[in-house]
């Protein structure tokens, strides 16, 4: 569709590029961040201070955690297989960073006459993309745990890709529910659905919430869903074999997951970039999609800062209950909240 | 059975109720303890620019005193060797000659004085034990080092500075 | 050449490398690996026909978890190549002949069959999520009703036999 548009408006590639270089470059800070900001909600948790030797509040932590991960030695063990060893980490961030591309990160901003449109790729389907790259983000995990030849290492493996199996389906149901509300699975849409009518999602679906959320956590292998790094069972899970930047790719991967996670539950239960009275307040179009950027960015915060929470509240399931939650509870609730919300709106259209 | 305390919880073993079987409440209450946690004073002392303030009888390194003119006090009658419950004391005794009268205030004083701080357990004993209140434990840390002969503690590490003649005191036995 | 030519091209230079790998690979978890890239390829083309559900239905559904079932069992059972059974010559020389015999049908179909369907302009946006369901919903509303009652048949028998 857009392939002779591409060969043509150069205009159109720019924006586009600097837009996804943005993008990245605004996930792999967030993400950097992330990593301090958990061990300072931790610090915090536990009465404690956290980093804050690096820079001012330990602000340099993160720079100082990269270098010492750049400058570790580098091992591949002997027995494993090497092209997919490298090959994990590297699909892992490859499919942590994919999601952004459909995620709208503010309304239409107007430079020197052109609108330009700050998401990335409004494709008709949306959020089945980040479904989609959710269920290939198994492969990292998955390739990286085998490839090491070490059965710890496969047996996270096994349980990581298992587990994001089967957190997909009632992550997926709980979509479908919302998207018979909002009409469209384009996040676009949905955004601008509920800015329209003011209310945000959440209230409308607010079990579609809980299980997307705590389906969230499953994918993002948070506590209390992290069973495929659970040290205490795993020596340290499927990267139990990766030293360096190696391993750092995949602990990266899965704040970037997280980030990503949060972005999605603030754009799809959160109205996005859209706040109350925000529109009314009579700004200038621009300073109305930059401020609701901002909302955006805050509301993901929030978000990060909560799965932080209840890393540092919760203790982890056994694997039994993992699958217990998932498939005879999650699974059947999610059914059953899109059969009550099919009926609403079923009733609110014919009024039988 | 009588119970020391009458603290004792007996366990509660009645099937879950509906509400508890939820989970969500009790998740909420758990998560609630821990964000008022974030506003907590915290327990740590951020040590190099703030140092936790040691309590009056605090026990640190040792010193070996000297008296009001300068000379070492200690006779080197080996009862803090002695009292050492962790053996980390040893010394050599010598004899005064005429002319060091101003170094030593006996008539034997301590050639040689060690104290493994490896070894030390800080208790304090010899510093009991002293006749002549020659050591004295001071209120300071025995710093940190690579090697472990770092850790014996020679005359010249123990001395306190003479007061009468500040050049005297490093002399390497 | 339009970009598109090159892109079709490329994209079936890549699907059709990664299907030989499939086969020719001695290893099966790099057949797994190549396989997950042919699907990728190909879902590729979907994309060129403008069918965006197609391409993530059949991304979704096999390189995300049909896939990943394929990946896992051969993870757990840990074949390689040197425990790998000895495998019959005749049954090669089956496999062989009856892979040819189907060659040949293909061929034999194609050869005849003309392309007047693919025009890109008029029927460009069928495969967009809403076109589609419209579709399923009116014209074909029998055959996906009866498609959905077996795919809950096989659902129940799952859960059937996962019961035993």
């Amino acid at each position: 569709m857009t392939l002779l548009t591409i060969a043509i408006d150069w205009f159109y590639v720019t924006e586009k590029i600097l837009l996804i270089s943005a993008v990245l470059g605004v996930s792999l800070v967030i993400a950097m961040y992330s990593t301090w900001l958990e061990r300072k909600v931790a610090a915090w948790i536990q009465d404690r201070r956290g980093p804050n030797r690096a820079g001012p509040f330990g602000l340099l932590q993160p720079l100082a955690d990269g270098g010492k991960l750049f400058f570790k030695e580098e091992i591949i063990p002997s027995t494993a297989n090497k092209f997919l060893f490298i090959l994990g980490p590297s699909m892992a961030m490859l499919t942590a960073c994919m999601t952004s591309a459909v995620i709208p990160w503010g309304d239409v901003l107007t430079i020197a006459g052109r609108e330009v449109s700050l998401q990335i790729a409004d494709i008709n389907i949306g959020v089945l993309w980040v479904i989609m790259v959710v269920g290939m983000g198994v492969y990292g995990i998955m390739i990286g745990g085998w490839a090491s030849n070490n059965k710890f290492s496969l047996l996270a493996a096994c349980r990581g890709a298992s587990q994001v199996i089967s957190y997909e389906l009632p992550m997926g149901l709980a979509l479908i529910a919302l998207f018979m509300i909002s009409g469209s699975p384009s996040l676009k849409d949905i955004v601008e659905q509920q800015r329209e009518s003011g209310i945000w999602n959440v209230f409308l679906q607010p079990v579609g919430f809980l299980i997307f959320l705590i389906c969230a956590f499953a994918e993002c292998n948070r506590t209390p869903f992290d069973l495929p790094e659970a040290e205490n069972e795993l020596n340290g899970g499927y990267h139990l074999e990766y030293s360096s930047m190696k391993l750092g790719f995949y602990l990266f991967a899965e704040y970037i997951n997280m980030f990503i996670s949060s972005v999605l539950m603030a754009t799809l239960y959160f109205g996005g970039y859209h706040f109350w009275f925000l529109d009314s307040l009579g700004l200038s179009p621009n300073m109305v999609t930059i401020l609701g950027m901002v909302i955006l960015f805050g509301k993901t915060i929030m978000f990060i800062f909560f799965f932080m929470w209840v890393r540092w509240t919760l203790p982890r399931f056994r694997y039994d209950q993992l699958m217990k939650l998932g498939w005879k509870i999650l699974i059947p609730l999610a059914l059953v909240n899109m059969i009550v919300t099919g009926g609403v709106i079923l009733y609110r259209t014919i009024g039988f | 059975m009588q119970t020391l305390t009458n603290r004792a919880q007996p366990v509660d073993r009645r099937p879950m109720t509906f509400w508890e079987k939820m989970y969500l409440p009790a998740i909420a209450k758990g998560m609630g303890i821990t964000f008022k946690h974030i506003f907590k004073k915290k327990a740590t002392i951020s040590y190099p620019e703030e140092k936790r303030p040691f309590s009056p009888v605090f026990r640190g390194l040792h010193v070996l005193n000297r008296d009001e003119e300068g000379r070492e006090r200690c006779t080197a009658c080996g009862l803090c060797a002695v009292a050492c419950p962790a053996e980390a004391i040893t010394m050599e005794a010598a004899e005064r000659k005429t002319g060091e009268e101003n170094l030593y205030r006996e008539e034997k004083y301590a050639a040689r004085y060690e104290i493994n701080m490896l070894r030390c357990i800080f208790c304090g004993f010899c510093e009991e034990a002293c006749p002549k209140e020659a050591i004295y434990m001071t209120e300071t840390f025995a710093p940190s080092n690579f090697q472990r002969k770092g850790f014996i503690y020679g005359k010249d590490d123990l001395l306190i500075p003479d007061p009468k003649h500040p050049l005297t005191v490093t002399k390497k036995d | 050449m339009s970009i598109e030519q090159i892109i079709f091209i490329v994209l079936s230079s890549i699907a059709i490398a990664a299907a030989l790998g499939v086969i020719l690979s001695k290893n099966p978890v790099n057949s797994v690996l190549c396989m997950i890239i042919c699907f990728v390829a190909i879902a590729g083309h979907y994309i060129m026909l403008n069918a965006q559900f197609l391409f993530i239905v059949h991304l979704i559904v096999y390189t995300g978890a049909i896939m990943v079932l394929f990946l896992f069992v051969l993870m757990m059972m840990n074949l390689n190549a040197e425990i790998e059974p000895q495998k019959r010559n005749w049954l090669k020389y089956a496999g062989a002949i009856s892979g040819g015999a189907l060659l040949l049908v293909l061929v034999g179909a194609l050869r005849e069959a003309s392309l007047p369907a693919i025009n890109a302009g008029a029927s460009s946006d069928i495969g967009l999520i809403s076109n589609l369901g419209k579709t399923l919903f009116t014209s074909y509303v029998v055959p996906f009703e009866l498609s959905s009652v077996l795919f809950l048949s096989a659902m129940v028998g799952a859960v059937v036999i996962g019961r035993k």
